[in-house]
């Protein structure tokens, strides 16, 4: 104040501007200092576009492992591997018959890492399948899916179906034998509505399955058109739609209240570690954001006080080591088994037998029986059934926990064993004495659509599920009965699909005993 | 203006809409229907108007020395050619379950994809398949044949060699 402060000349303030520079961009980019605080830890998550999908605290009880098992989280990060690698291959894959078989073959053999990317790709598609179908599981068995979940269990359906259609026009693009057949027996499944209208008479008039088979192909016979279709959709449309539904996915896990945990949850996690500080002491009766718009309360109204951590580290971190975990099993497993590459496509000799890979042979088991039943009737069926559970099931004891709490693992248990024991009678009855066709060589196709062993086997598993609701008065119970049904029939079919059918599709014990050609 | 243009009227009997609203809301429809005119429009373009697709009629020239019952299978084409004492007759590979190539044995017929089986005049014996093999069109004579994939006669309908 005394003396005379010399005023620093421009130059001078150009350089120490110049010299401050590399932290003042840091400063700019993240506005606010690291986070150390509980205040910055927020402020770290809203202030971020991607990760203000979170909650800027999140309950303790979802960071339980045992609550989620990591599960949906594996299925997001499986999915950002896909997308990565995919990417990289678009560099050199043409999608042109032939050209794309050689195309494939060069990634293989030529392009540095081409190799690995290709297995990695393949891979992460698959860990993607078992995960999202083991994500379903867990959300219905902890009851996550009932009120206010319901829409978001039919979004993940919605994305179980994209899923699955990644993957099957994914395996079409090499343009290897697998390929070409599997294109056929997709194109051809579609046409399938065919079977009915056929029995009825009405193909003249109303073919849904020709209309659906050449939208499919984009031609009479399965070639160029066909592939560039399926490009597409295994690129652009399908992507797309994923990322868009796995928006409204996390968003609405969001917007629903986070995780669901049971009514007891914050008496049995017991006092906060010491150095964390809860919001909400008490209880609030009201909260006044955004009140002139939204009508209804937030969550927070009569949730007090709140059992939360910062998701900054706690949440984010384990986030991080799940997504790098998912990593870590995607590479090792693409180092240990390379991606399969069969013959370029030959349309005049379909491979014997010619399988798809393992999460569709449950389907090629169920389609071996009747196209449109297998194909089409009892896929949707499946879908219905899943989508309804949560409308039907409206009671909330035991939300949160596995298996609806103590009394549920004995039914799940019982179900296990019917949902096991019916798929494995039924195929054997089909597999040791044939079925109707064998018995009444006249008998009329339609009888065959409609009574085959899978459409037994659905009925079976619902008459079971009706009969668990009536026993236990619970649609609950009916509804875990149903659900562990279709897994257990779903694993019987396709191991017998995987490994106990042959060429023909015969039954044999083991490959060993399949006939030499 | 009068009192009576401010009564207050009822759900059933609105207010009457202005000329301006009127207008407003005749373009907002119209401008409405010709997005959804061109939408359902531009959803036939994934349905070519052409299709491409190789001929489905091809010569053959059969062996004079094919023994009664064995079958013929041009190179590259899905169909199966027979002669015996009552003509020659041309039976489609193409599986009529989901489309796969069936081999010709002895017996018949057999999928690899699904299991399907057939009898020697295409008949469904076992499987999946609703349909029997259909038996092709064919012209000609004196070894030489024209078969046409695209045109179906009933079963049991040879052309007399």
């Amino acid at each position: 104040m005394s003396g005379q402060q010399r005023p620093s000349s421009a130059l001078q303030d150009f350089a120490r501007n110049l010299r401050q520079a590399p932290r003042r961009f840091l400063e700019t980019v993240f506005r606010h200092g690291p986070p150390r605080t509980d205040r910055t830890r927020s402020t770290f998550v809203f202030g971020n576009v991607f990760l203000h999908l979170h909650t800027a605290r999140t309950h303790r009880w979802s960071l339980r492992w045992t609550t989620t098992l990591g599960l949906g989280l594996v299925s997001a990060a499986a999915f950002v591997i896909t997308l990565v690698t995919g990417i990289l291959l678009m560099f050199y894959y043409k999608p042109y018959p032939d050209a794309a078989y050689q195309s494939i073959k060069d990634i293989h053999f030529v392009v540095p890492t081409g190799q690995f990317m290709r297995n990695i790709h393949r891979w992460a598609a698959n860990v993607m399948v078992v995960a999202v179908i083991l994500h379903m599981a867990r959300v219905f068995y902890t009851g996550a899916y009932r009120a206010p979940r319901e829409f978001n269990w039919v979004i993940g359906m919605g994305l179980l179906v994209t899923t699955l259609g990644l993957s099957f026009t994914g395996y079409l693009l090499p343009w290897d034998q697998l390929a070409y057949w599997a294109i056929t027996i997709g194109a051809n499944i579609a046409q399938s509505p065919r079977e009915i209208t056929d029995a009825l008479g009405i193909t003249e008039w109303a073919d849904v399955g020709g209309l659906q088979r050449q939208l499919l192909l984009g031609s009479d016979v399965v070639g160029e058109e066909a592939l560039i279709r399926f490009y597409l959709l295994h690129v652009m449309l399908l992507p797309l739609l994923l990322a868009a539904l796995l928006a409204v996915h996390f968003w609405r896990i969001r917007k629903d209240g986070g995780l669901a945990r049971p009514a007891g949850a914050d008496q049995r996690l017991g006092p906060p570690p010491g150095d964390t500080y809860p919001v909400f002491t008490e209880a609030p009766q009201k909260t006044y954001q955004l009140a002139a718009i939204v009508r209804g309360r937030t969550a927070a109204v009569g949730n007090g006080p709140e059992n939360t951590l910062p998701s900054m580290p706690h949440l984010f971190y384990a986030e991080l080591g799940v997504f790098m975990l998912t990593t870590l099993i995607c590479l090792a497993l693409s180092l240990w088994i390379d991606a399969p590459l069969k013959e370029l496509a030959n349309p005049n000799v379909p491979e014997n037998p010619a399988k798809a890979p393992w999460y569709f042979l449950g389907l090629q088991e169920c389609v071996s029986f009747s196209a449109f039943m297998g194909g089409v009737g009892i896929p949707l069926i499946v879908l219905v059934g899943l989508g309804l559970i949560p409308y039907l099931d409206r009671e909330d004891k035991g939300t949160g926990e596995w298996f609806g709490g103590p009394g549920g693992w004995p039914l799940v248990r019982r179900a296990v064993l019917f949902g096991l024991g019916a798929a494995i009678g039924v195929e054997a009855l089909a597999i040791r004495c044939g079925w109707l066709r064998e018995w009444f060589p006249d008998i009329p196709q339609l009888v065959i659509t409609f009574v085959n062993p899978g459409t037994i086997l659905a009925a079976l598993y619902a008459v079971f599920s009706l009969f668990e609701v009536r026993r236990r008065n619970s649609v609950r119970a009916g509804a875990l009965a149903l659900f562990t049904c279709f897994l257990c029939g779903f694993v019987v079919l396709t191991v017998i699909g995987t490994h106990f059918r042959g060429p023909n599709w015969d039954f044999f014990w083991s490959p060993a005993d399949w006939p030499k050609h | 203006m009068t009192a009576e243009a401010r009564a207050p009227r009822s759900r059933l009997d609105p207010e009457p809409v202005s000329r301006r609203d009127f207008l407003g809301l005749a373009a907002l429809w119209a401008a409405a229907s010709a997005l959804g005119f061109a939408l359902i429009g531009s959803l036939r373009l994934p349905r070519a108007a052409v299709l491409s697709s190789p001929s489905k009629k091809f010569r053959v020239t059969l062996p004079e020395s094919l023994p009664a019952g064995q079958a013929f299978v041009p190179p590259g084409r899905a169909v199966a050619l027979f002669r015996d004492a009552e003509g020659v007759y041309a039976v489609s590979l193409i599986c009529t379950h989901l489309g796969c190539v069936v081999k010709s044995t002895p017996t018949g017929f057999e999928c690899p994809c699904h299991g399907s089986r057939f009898g020697l005049d295409g008949t469904v014996a076992k499987g999946p398949a609703p349909q029997p093999l259909p038996w092709h069109k064919i012209t000609g004579g004196a070894g030489d044949y024209v078969v046409d994939e695209s045109a179906n006669v009933p079963q049991g309908t040879r052309l007399k060699a």
